[in-house]
């Protein structure tokens, strides 16, 4: 700085160089660049890398010497089972993702509304089904849904029902994996939900209350456009892991009966790993990406849109 | 447009009693500021008067019926909160048509409301943007117009004009006592700012505790308050109080300030201090502008006396004095012409004309 005000030119430019690196390092981007560095290499490492070795590999034949480009795909379109799985997949993501965020929306009304005193007690109970790893919780769902001896049907046979055979029957094997799935991703839900109506300042339920708003309209006007963002991220959020499920179908069903409860996961997982074709699940994998991008997309594109408003 | 009416109205909260029985009558066309500090039950007051809160006892009238058990949304009521409660996904415009839209009134009249009460606001222009586009004062408009729309039988104000700064607070008790000029609703604000209660009432109502301390205009209180809490609360700076005790010599009755001064009570006050016990703890109250300079105050009325000022606050128009007397500290209100310094005397006179007699332990103005 002292430089600049100096007429000499020649020593000055040698000096410059060295100043911009420094300045340079100095700059605040530079630095926070930095910062971020080690994620963005944890990133790329676990991610950006797998991500690309997922694509190679659904490029290779079944003994991976072999480039074939799209035939893995091809040939997946021309079997029943993978339309089957689509449709699978697709409707227990949504039926899973609209009952989860319907029983989070009661239930966090519920809680907020026990007072302040009873709420954490409550709180943590219904919290209990996402802490547990669903690994173990679905073991015990698999013993509730046992056809001969579970609790269900002992209590279906005391009203004169007959044994449901829950995940031997197709239509009862899929109302079983999402009830599981719903009981399991619902407390998130509620969690996020009760943050949001936490957070909706009281003044406005008020003012609406004299406005002449009914429950209802206080609901419909007030609290879900306040909830917006916060529905549309975890409902996105939800949809994308709801979506890419593996554990509890394949615990509780494996996919089964005739593969009428297999998602993409499991299906990936079958072919890929059980039945030794890894190119071919990695292909089916991969049909997921431009299902959930198109999700996400639609739903940010609405968040954006609405960020700047509250 | 309706009278509202408050019968013995308590608040209890579990064993804490927020409001103890309050009586007040508010005429039709009325606006009445209920004053006091945080806590003394005000807001409260508004809010059942609202309905947001139960009553625990007594009566609310509005109108003439009884709506202790009236939802808000029945009660033809508008209210203006603090924090404004605008909804933040809606425009002005549906900000203030969403009370009408809920009762489904047509929407040629909806439309015409909104258009008169925005031209009233002078907020035509904003019309449609959000609120986070708006500045306080802005927002503080479309509050009102939200009110002012439903055309309801009362407006109720929560601190309307707390969160804005000094000089658009001023600005907007301006504009809200215009409207009230217009529209002539019957009116209860709420604040804790005497200022603005004295500015915009034609009743303060001031509360204390729980309690009505007194009700009357704005210069009744100023001149005439009944307790010690009115004379200190109103008014700014608060008026001074002087322990003191009655005394007789040579016939006369003066007021004995410590060990130098004795003031001789007006005659005018005589007969109604005559019968006050001797030995009874008094205060004497006096506002700063009875405490004045002796230079440009003279006359039978002023009694001067001498003070060494310790603070000086020259404001422009008058200047500040702060002085220890009787072993408190004062504060007089002097000609900003006179020369007055930190420590060097000053010669002070005081205006018995307006001096108040208070009992110390019971707290009334005698």
């Amino acid at each position: 700085m002292v430089d600049a005000a100096q007429p000499t030119i020649r020593p000055a430019r040698a000096r410059t160089t060295r100043s911009g690196l420094r300045k340079f390092l100095e700059r605040k981007s530079t630095i926070a660049f930095f910062m971020a560095l080690p994620l963005m290499l944890l990133i790329a490492i676990m991610v950006i890398y797998p991500a690309f070795y997922s694509v190679h590999l659904a490029t290779l034949n079944k003994s991976m010497q072999r480039f074939v480009g799209f035939g893995n795909f091809m040939f997946l379109f021309k079997r029943e089972t993978f339309w089957m799985v689509v449709q699978q997949s697709c409707f227990f993501a949504i039926t899973a993702v609209i009952f989860k965020a319907l029983i989070g929306f009661v239930v966090a009304h519920l809680v907020h509304n026990i007072p302040d005193k009873g709420q954490r007690k409550w709180r943590g109970m219904l919290l209990v089904p996402w802490v547990i790893p669903p690994a173990m919780s679905t073991l015990a769902w698999l013993w509730l849904f046992d056809p001969s001896y579970s609790a269900f049907n002992w209590i279906l046979a005391h009203v004169g029902i007959g044994p449901i055979a829950w995940t031997g029957d197709a239509g009862w094997a899929r109302f079983s994996v999402i009830l599981v799935n719903i009981w399991a991703g619902a407390p998130f839900f509620l969690i996020m939900y009760l943050a949001a109506l936490k957070s909706v300042p009281e003044q406005l339920y008020e003012a609406a209350a004299i406005d002449g708003a009914n429950w209802w309209q206080r609901i419909w006007y007030v609290t879900l456009p306040m909830m917006r963002n916060i529905i549309a991220i975890t409902t996105l959020f939800s949809l994308i892991v709801t979506f890419a499920n593996f554990d509890i179908v394949r615990i509780l069903t494996a996919g089964g009966p005739l593969d009428k409860t297999h998602l993409f996961a499991t299906w990936a997982f079958r072919i890929g790993i059980e039945g030794n074709d890894i190119p071919l699940g990695a292909s089916i994998s991969l049909f997921m990406v431009p299902i959930l991008a198109v999700a996400a997309v639609f739903i940010l594109r609405d968040i954006n849109k609405r960020g700047n408003e509250a | 447009m309706a009278e509202v009416t408050l019968r013995k109205v308590v608040k209890r909260y579990d064993d804490v009693e927020a409001v103890r029985g309050i009586d007040l009558d508010i005429p039709d066309h009325e606006f009445v500021v209920l004053v006091g500090p945080s806590g003394c039950g005000k807001s409260t007051t508004l809010r059942m008067i609202a309905g947001l809160e139960d009553i625990s006892d007594g009566e609310i009238m509005i109108g003439g019926d009884v709506v202790n058990d009236v939802p808000p949304k029945d009660r033809d009521i508008a209210m203006v909160f603090q924090n404004y409660a605008l909804y933040p996904h809606m425009t002005v415009a549906e900000n203030m048509s969403f009370g009408l839209r809920l009762k489904h009134y047509p929407k040629a009249e909806i439309k015409q409301r909104v258009t008169e009460a925005a031209r009233m606001l002078d907020i035509t222009d904003l019309i449609d943007r959000k609120p986070k586009q708006l500045s306080g004062g802005q927002r503080q408009r479309v509050a009102m117009g939200r009110a002012i729309v439903r055309n309801p039988k009362v407006f109720l104000f929560d601190e309307p004009l707390s969160n804005l700064d000094a000089k658009l607070r001023v600005q907007m008790r301006i504009e809200i006592k215009k409207v009230h000029q217009k529209v002539r609703t019957t009116t209860v604000y709420v604040t804790h700012d005497q200022v603005e209660a004295m500015t915009l009432a034609d009743r303060v109502v001031v509360m204390n505790r729980g309690r009505i301390e007194q009700i009357g205009p704005p210069n009744e209180l100023y001149h005439r308050p009944a307790t010690k809490f009115v004379a200190g609360f109103i008014g700014s700076p608060a008026m001074n109080f002087i322990p003191c005790r009655l005394e007789d010599s040579g016939g006369l009755l003066q007021i004995r300030v410590g060990e130098t001064i004795a003031l001789p009570v007006p005659p005018d006050r005589v007969a109604r201090y005559r019968e006050i016990p001797r030995d009874t703890g008094m205060l004497l109250g006096l506002r700063p502008e009875h405490l004045v300079d002796a230079q440009s105050n003279q006359g039978a009325a002023f009694r001067p006396f001498d003070a060494t000022p310790d603070v000086i606050e020259p404001m422009g128009m008058e200047t500040f004095v702060y002085f220890p007397l009787a072993g408190v500290q004062l504060c007089g209100r002097i000609n900003p012409a006179i020369e007055a310094k930190a420590g060097a005397p000053l010669r002070l006179a005081v205006d018995l004309n307006h001096m108040h007699l208070l009992d110390e332990a019971t707290g009334l103005v005698l």
